[in-house]
This record gives C-alpha cells, sequence and structure tokens, in this order.
C-alpha cells in the first residue's frame, strides 16, 4: 500500500525488537467480544487511478457553477480565486503543519495569524479578532454565548435579517445552558423594529449586514438603545467584501462582529469548510473564545509570534473555559489572509465597488422584465427580488437552461407562504455580461 | 554562541520577513479588477468613509512573503511529527487533487438538490464506510471538528434525556480526558466529575460504579484513551452505565489505533465522533478546518441534527429542517452553517477508497506497531508509564530527567534542534512531565531508528549533567524560546501603525 512504508521484513524485526509474536498480540488489551473485522463489509484497496475514477464520477454527477450562469448566495459567494491563492495554500509548510504549539517552528503559522487577525480588525473596524472560528454560524453563537458570560443575562434577539442558519445554529449551541434565543420573522423590506424590543433582560441583539434579503441599514441608533439596556451588540456578515465599501460594524458601534469568511478564502465548495471571522472590542478581550495569536519576544530579543491568553481554554480551564474549541479553521483563515494580502487596499475596496456596480446594472435589468419585482430598495451584492409564482418553480425552470437565477427564499422559510415568489439573486464579478443576458432571456420565458 | 552577525540578520535560508504591513504602502494590488463606469450606487448612504488600512503588494511580493513565512513552520511534509493525540500521518495529494475537482468544489450548497446529486451521493458513501467501520445505526455528518463532534453526541445525549422527561445533571469524566471533554460537558448544561484513574492507567468498572446514579446522564471516556492504553473493561462499563440509565460517549481521537479490526457498536458506546484530519488523512493545516463525524447508537439516532441526506425512489435528498424530519427522527437542531465540512468529506474519502478495508487494517496495525516498537526501544533510557504493550501512542514521564536539571519542555526544544516535531507534553495530566509520543504508520522504521538513536542520544546528555545544552535550545530555529509570559501579560494581538 503505497502510504506505509513498512515492509514485511521491517515488521518482523520490529515485532522481535518488542518481544511479540504478532501484530494481533499487541491487541491483547482488546476483548474477544469486540473483535469483527469480519463483520465491517468494505471493499479493499484501490490504485490512484481507480480512486481519480471514482471521485471523478461523482463530480461529474452535479451541474457545477463554471457550466451554468450561476447568481447563487445566501450566505455563500462565488468570487475568482488567484492562482497564487491556492498554489500558496498547498505548501506542505501550511497544509501538514499543526495548531502552531510549538512557536520555535511555527512562526509561519503564526505570522499569518497575527497579519489575519490584523486584517480582520481592519476590515470590521473592531480592535481585536481571533485566530478563527469554525464557520461563521458557529461564530455568531459563540457570540451569543460571550454576550451571555459578560452580560450574566439569559435572553438573545435575533434580527428577522440574520442568516437563518446563524440564527438556527445560535439557538441550538445556547437552548440547553437555560438561555433563551428569540429569533424574528423574516425581514425581508428591512423594516423591523428591534429598538421598540431592546430591554434589560437582554444578553444581546445579533442583526446583520447586509442583511439576509439583501437590504443595507445603520445600527448605530440600535446600539447606542442596545447599550443604554446594558447590553451588547452583535453584528454578523456572511459576505466580507461588503466592508470594502460599507460603512464598518465598528462604527457603528458593534460590541462584536461575527462573518462568514468562504466567499474571500474558498470557492463555494457545497458550504464548507469555511471560516469564522471573531473580532471585538479590547474590554472584552479575556472573555472571547477560540485561538489569539499575540506578538512578543525570544531569548535573544528578537520579535516573534505565540498562541496566547489560553488561560481562556479548553485545554487549561478545561469545563470553566470560554468554549470547547480546539480545532478551528487554520488553513481557511491562512487562505483569506493571503487574498486579502493579494487584493490589498485598492483590489479589495475595487472588487468590491465593482460586485456592487454589477448587482446595481443586474437589478436594473430585472427590474424591466415582466412579472419581476426587486424587493430591495439598498442592497451590496445581493438583492431579493419576487415572482407572482413560487420561486422554486422559477428556479428549477431555470435550472433546464443552464441558468442557476438564485436561492428561493423558501429552502430557508418553508412554513412562511408569503416568501413562496421570493429568490435571493447574487451578483459577482464572475456573473459574465453573458450571464446576465441569459437570466434575463430565462426569466423573460419562464414568467410569460 | 547565537548572535547574527550577518548584515541583514538573515542565516542563509531563514530569512527575515517583516508584517506585510511594513512593506511599504504604495498604491499596488495583485489583484486587477476592471474600471467601473459612473453609476448611481444602492447603498443608501452607508458608503465607507476612509480606507480601510490594508497594505498593497504586488504578485511576486506577496508570493515572496509566504513562501518565506511558509519555510518557518514544520509540517509533515517536513518530518516526523510525533504529536501524541494528534495523529500527524502523511496527508495524501490525491485528497487535495479530488476536492479541487471543479465538480466538487464550484458547486453551491443551494444550488437545486437535483443539480447536487453527486454532491449527496458524496456524503451518503461517506456516513455508509463510516457506519460499516464502527457499526453503528447512523452519523451525523455536520459537525466541524472533534470537539464539535463531541457537542454532537452530549446534545444528542441531553435531547434523549429531555424526550425521557428525567433531569440529570452529571457527566463523569475520567481524568486523562482531553479539555474539550469536560468544556463540552459544561456547554450543555452539565456539571462535571472526574473518575480518577487506575494505577495501569485504565479506567475501572469499579470507578465508574462507585460514580454512577441517577443524576448521571452519561459517561465520556476517551477509548484507545490518552496513555495510548485500551480500555480493557469497556464493555463491562458500558454495561454498568447502561444499566443505571445513562448514555456511553467515546472520544474517538484515536481510532487510528483500532481502525478496520474492532467494531465500535460491540463495545456497547452510544455516540463517538470521529476527527476526519486524524484518521482519515485531511490535512490539519495549522489548526483546521477539521470535521468530526459522530456515528450514534440507535437510541440517539433520532436526534441527530439537520441537515442530513436521506435516499428515496427519486435520488438523494437534503433534510434542512427540524419540521421536515420524517419517522421517529426529532433532530436536536442545527450546529453550523450549510452542510458539513464537505471539502473534508472529498478528502476523508478518497483516502477511505484508496486504503479500502484491508488497507484501512494494515494502518492501524502499522500504527500499534510503531508505536510500540519507541516504547520497546525507548523503555530503557526515558521512564515508560505504563506496562504495554500500548496502542497507538507512547507515554513517558520525567522519571528519567530526575536530578538532571532538564524538564519535559528543555527536552522537548531539544528534539526540535534535532529536526524533529516534539511528541505531545505535559499531557495526559495523569503522569508528572508527559511525554506522548505518537508516530503513526505513515513513518518507516529507517525514519523510526533515527528517531530513537536522537532521543536516546537527548537523554544520555541529559543524565551526563548537560542540562544547560538543553536550557539554550533550541538554537537552530527562525526563532528561540519566546516570552509566553510577555506575551499573556501585555497582550499585543495586532499591528498597530507607528506613533508618528
Amino acid at each position: 500500500m503505497r502510504f506505509l512504508p513498512l515492509t514485511a521484513e521491517d515488521r518482523q524485526a520490529m515485532l522481535a525488537a518488542i518481544g511479540a509474536e504478532s501484530v494481533d498480540a499487541l491487541y491483547r488489551d482488546v476483548p474477544a467480544a469486540a473483535r469483527h473485522p469480519e463483520a465491517i463489509d468494505l471493499p479493499n484497496q484501490k490504485t490512484e487511478l481507480q480512486v481519480e475514477r471514482a471521485m471523478a464520477a461523482l463530480a461529474g454527477k452535479n451541474l457545477n457553477c463554471s457550466q451554468a450562469a450561476a447568481f447563487l448566495g445566501a450566505g455563500n459567494y462565488r468570487h475568482h480565486t488567484p492562482a497564487a491563492l491556492d498554489y500558496l495554500i498547498q505548501r506542505g509548510e501550511f497544509l501538514t503543519a499543526y495548531t502552531p504549539y510549538q512557536p520555535e517552528i511555527a512562526q509561519g503559522t503564526l505570522q499569518v495569524l497575527f497579519e489575519f487577525q490584523t486584517q480582520v480588525a481592519l476590515m470590521t473596524g473592531m480592535e481585536v479578532a481571533n485566530a478563527s472560528m469554525y464557520d461563521g454560524a458557529t461564530a455568531c453563537a459563540e457570540a451569543a454565548a460571550m454576550a451571555q458570560r459578560i452580560t450574566k443575562r439569559k435572553k438573545v434577539l435575533v434580527s428577522g435579517g440574520v442568516h437563518p442558519h446563524f440564527a438556527d445554529t445560535t439557538d441550538t449551541f445556547l437552548k440547553f445552558t437555560g438561555v433563551d434565543v428569540e429569533i424574528l420573522p423574516p425581514d425581508v423590506m428591512g423594516l423591523e423594529d428591534l429598538i421598540g424590543r431592546v430591554d434589560e433582560d437582554l444578553a444581546c441583539v445579533i442583526v446583520q449586514t447586509p442583511g439576509f434579503f439583501g437590504h443595507l441599514k445603520d445600527f448605530s441608533a440600535l446600539a447606542d438603545a442596545v447599550h443604554e439596556a446594558g447590553a451588547l451588540l452583535v453584528v454578523a456578515t456572511t459576505e466580507p467584501l461588503s466592508l470594502g465599501l460599507l460603512k464598518t460594524p465598528g462604527e457603528m458601534g458593534a460590541d462584536i462582529v461575527v462573518a462568514e469568511g468562504q466567499s474571500l478564502a474558498l470557492p463555494v465548495g457545497f458550504g464548507g469548510p469555511g471560516v469564522g471571522l471573531f473580532a471585538s472590542r479590547s474590554k472584552y478581550l479575556r472573555q472571547m473564545p477560540g485561538r489569539l495569536c499575540g506578538e512578543t519576544v525570544d531569548v535573544d530579543g528578537k520579535r516573534g509570534f505565540v498562541l496566547t491568553l489560553s488561560t481562556r481554554e479548553q485545554h487549561i480551564r478545561r469545563e470553566k473555559a470560554t468554549s470547547n474549541i480546539c480545532t478551528n479553521s487554520g488553513l481557511v483563515a491562512t487562505a483569506f489572509s493571503i487574498h486579502m494580502t493579494l487584493l490589498g487596499e485598492k483590489g479589495f475596496t475595487g472588487l468590491a465597488e465593482y460586485n456592487h456596480a454589477r448587482a446595481v446594472e443586474a437589478a436594473r435589468r430585472l427590474a424591466a422584465v415582466p412579472g419581476v419585482k426587486v424587493l430591495s430598495s439598498t442592497f451590496f451584492n445581493e438583492f431579493a427580488i419576487a415572482f407572482d409564482k413560487p420561486a422554486a418553480d422559477v428556479v428549477e425552470a431555470l435550472t433546464a437552461k443552464k441558468v442557476l437565477a438564485g436561492v428561493p427564499a423558501s429552502r430557508f422559510y418553508p412554513t412562511y407562504p408569503e416568501l413562496d415568489g421570493v429568490l435571493l439573486v447574487a451578483v459577482t464579478e464572475m456573473n459574465s455580461d453573458e450571464d446576465l443576458d441569459a437570466l434575463v432571456a430565462g426569466l423573460k420565458e419562464v414568467l410569460s | 554562541m547565537t548572535e547574527t552577525r550577518t548584515i541583514t540578520g538573515n542565516r542563509g535560508l531563514m530569512v527575515e520577513e517583516r508584517l506585510i504591513f511594513e512593506y511599504d504602502h504604495q498604491n499596488r494590488t495583485a489583484v486587477d479588477v476592471p474600471a467601473v463606469e459612473p453609476y448611481e450606487d444602492r447603498l443608501g448612504g452607508l458608503r465607507r468613509k476612509g480606507g480601510v488600512g490594508l497594505p498593497g503588494l504586488a504578485e511576486p511580493q506577496v508570493v515572496r512573503h509566504y513562501t518565506r513565512l511558509s519555510q518557518k513552520n514544520y509540517g509533515i511534509d517536513t518530518g516526523l511529527f510525533p504529536l501524541g493525540s494528534c495523529t500527524m500521518k502523511y496527508n495524501p495529494r490525491l485528497n487535495e487533487k479530488a476536492a479541487r475537482m471543479t465538480g466538487l468544489a464550484d458547486i453551491h450548497p443551494f444550488q437545486p438538490v437535483s443539480t447536487v446529486q453527486g454532491a449527496l451521493e458524496l456524503m451518503d458513501t461517506l456516513s455508509h464506510w463510516l457506519k460499516q467501520l464502527t457499526g453503528m445505526p447512523a452519523v451525523a455528518l455536520s459537525p466541524a471538528a472533534g470537539a464539535h463532534g463531541e457537542l454532537c453526541g452530549v446534545m444528542a445525549i441531553r435531547a434523549a434525556m429531555d424526550a425521557r422527561g428525567e433531569n440529570r445533571t452529571t457527566i463523569l469524566v475520567p481524568e486523562s480526558a482531553h479539555g474539550t471533554n469536560p468544556a463540552t460537558a459544561a456547554i450543555c448544561g452539565y456539571v462535571v466529575e472526574s473518575i480518577p484513574a487506575e494505577e495501569s492507567g485504565r479506567v475501572s468498572v469499579e470507578a465508574v460504579k462507585a460514580k454512577l446514579g441517577p443524576h448521571v446522564a452519561a459517561v465520556m471516556i476517551t477509548n484507545p484513551n490518552t496513555c495510548g492504553l485500551f480500555e480493557p473493561e469497556m464493555i463491562e462499563i458500558s454495561r454498568v452505565v447502561h444499566e443505571a440509565g445513562a448514555y456511553v460517549y467515546m472520544d474517538g481521537a484515536n481510532f487510528n489505533a483500532v481502525v478496520g479490526r474492532i467494531r465500535i457498536a460491540d463495545l456497547g458506546v452510544d455516540a463517538m465522533h470521529i476527527n476526519l484530519h486524524k484518521t482519515f488523512s485531511t490535512p490539519h493545516g495549522g489548526g483546521g478546518p477539521g470535521s468530526g463525524p459522530t456515528v450514534l447508537s440507535a437510541a440517539l439516532a433520532p436526534y441527530a441534527p439537520v441537515p442530513y441526506v436521506v435516499r428515496d425512489d427519486k435520488g438523494f435528498r437534503l433534510v434542512e429542517h427540524e419540521r421536515d424530519a420524517e419517522g421517529d427522527a426529532k433532530p436536536f437542531g442545527r450546529m453550523k452553517g450549510y452542510h458539513g465540512q464537505f471539502g473534508m468529506f472529498v478528502r476523508a474519502l478518497a483516502y477511505m477508497l484508496a486504503l479500502g478495508k484491508d488497507g484501512l487494517q494494515q494502518v492501524s496495525g502499522d500504527a500499534v506497531l510503531n508505536a510500540n516498537y519507541l516504547y520497546a526501544r525507548l523503555a530503557d533510557v526515558l521512564s515508560a508509564s505504563f506496562e504495554g504493550p500500548v496502542m497507538h501512542e507512547a507515554l513517558f514521564d520525567d522519571r528519567f530527567l530526575k536530578d538532571t536539571g532538564v524538564t519535559t519542555l528543555d527536552f522537548a526544544k531539544a528534539l526540535i534542534d534535532e529536526g524533529y516535531h516534539p511528541m505531545t507534553m505535559y499531557f495526559p495530566l495523569v503522569v508528572h512531565g508527559a511525554l506522548l509520543m505518537e508516530p503513526t504508520e505513515t513513518e518507516s522504521k529507517a525514519a523510526l531508528d533515527q528517531f530513537i538513536e536522537a532521543v536516546r542520544g537527548l537523554a544520555e546528555r541529559a543524565k551526563a549533567g548537560d542540562a544547560e545544552y538543553f536550557r539554550q535550545a533550541p538554537v537552530h530555529t527562525p526563532r528561540r524560546r519566546l516570552d509566553e509570559t510577555l506575551a499573556a501579560r501585555k497582550p499585543v494581538l495586532r499591528w498597530t501603525p507607528p506613533q508618528a
């Protein structure tokens, strides 16, 4: 077997050195009643070519986004991956390293994390960021748990503009600890009144920008009301590229910012892995979950980096830790950071502007299609439109024409019939003029 | 001796590399974006006022920056990585190739399910392999890492207890457990009680029995345990736990030792996570992404979280909402966004198909053989904590360093100078100054022999009284020992512009 270097002679020599008769003899602590390898019904080993063909066969059963005009978003966004990015994250020293517990031989990973933390803090307008969480949804749940620790309150209010997976994950994460998570109904038009719901029982209010249905809001007044009540404001985003163009959550008064970083790190990849971004205020540093990378010096006085403040973490604090997280999303954070470095100030803000301009153009053209109503008055690169017929049917009909028109709201909100006609349409630099022509032509045909 | 006398501070291949923020901030970019024609924006007045503050580098600068940083890292590709309980095995490159196939990478989680039948079939096939390899009837794929899998298992236990109308308060965890176990139990609202280890490094039925009662919801037990030993009384432990009306969570971090040889179901387990980034070779990536599918017994299966894949006569589909669950399924909720760590599923399945049943049996056999070989060849110079044979890893403590003035940490740092990643240190907590070595099956005998010579040589050097050598180590690294106290006392967690 090509991954296993021991030869039969090696094994014999090693057994002799150990003084064991056979490998089986080394398993003597395993009760005989548990040794039933014969009950495992699986095929034997395959060559690399055979495996490659099996995987390609599975890949071939999918319609991939490059084979279609794809306008899919709803939390995962398709952007161009620079060739240098994928090359760099495949370097074995990044790919096959462990969590940097031995800083003398992990300065590469550690410096990347320090740069990542800085980039995330700058983008979100916050003071500190951690070294990543599993994904945006779990980061959101951890933010609510952190707010609960800080305020010692047991109520969380989630806006109807928050991605439903973020909301559901937060609810699941907290419900067993007796925290009441109230999730407001879907807020398609961005008209929900949150300030009127703020009270002094709340640990935090969670909002999202751009909202799940696309709209943009200034949360500054909400932040004031939330702080007045002694609670925290958590601002989520699922499209960090938007931060290149928009007023930052930090500027609006957010206490914690969480985001799904996939869009700037990896291909859509069927939704995973992603990377959770997590940023906050310095005063809450010791309540933050996850790994933190900090600057220090070595015995020669040279600057270096280490994982720090680990007394918050499970391997030291065990049941009193701020989180149970151990593995996070290191390589995706690395990809995110490399992409941000490639983009730089000019690329990041320019790409954000370009995305928005493309989306504005798409919204303008779609608004002219009979039977299409553009619902979002403000948006970044994704907006909601509505038909008189179920959006899922429209999507199904267009799929046959190799147009993946968007994500029907009913996929997330099957119990809200009033949302059956609503479709989320995302437009990025990946959508060519021909893609847009195909979407418009397809919709005209299907809706006529 | 470590004073750098070069003009630049560089030392040959060890090149000093500034932060990206310390490059000169010219208006460069490595990504050219088309110019935007004048247009009327739809930002509702929320346009960002100032700049972001990011540096601007051209592509060659960026590639060189990260190449240099990568060269300051030690990975499995660099050399032997005997980090106990972490299973640092070789990560086949075919996994990476498969994960980058357009049909597996460029698919969106919310495409119509009719267009992603291959992806759902892949998830279903992975589930089939995990169920076959464990003998368990169900698996929840969505947990994002080992600790997240623990959370999945304990939440399923909590949901099952709630369904039974029982308000049990406590989870028992042996003291040798990884810190995630008690942290997970606490997140689910449980009180943690510790089970002491026996002299032999194992957990005894009697010790578990002594702590069991109507207040106990579950026992979380790592097997093979973090001392590298199989729990010989596991079946009996499961029996008494079940008799007390509680569930058995087995931490599967060390599944690599037994994969293909035993079925977890035969041990009486109710839930176990499997770290795809350990046993099934998906890369650790400097700390993730991981993936922690969690197998469940018939008693816990109904509570598995959404989403999950089902197959009917029309093909595969996803159950994404709790209310869409059919039959006796009562999902406890959702653990993360989207559909799980799909890219890790691709890599793990490529690995499973490559190895097959016979190959996986060889994996566990060689992993155990390599660990026992280390144990046998080092027993006379280090101090073995428990009597073998061991499973996938070998635990030593620091008795061999007694009166030498050398600590476990010093010893590990000296190994770095020899070109090795150190073993796990000071864990598990049940022995003093632990050194936990897990060579994995992807090391050759020659590589182990070299490592053994290095360890033996260092042990002899320590015993000969050369403590100063160890205190100085490492000296051949990009950075020497770092001041962790300073980092924690005055946290600097981001770059800030120098004061004018």
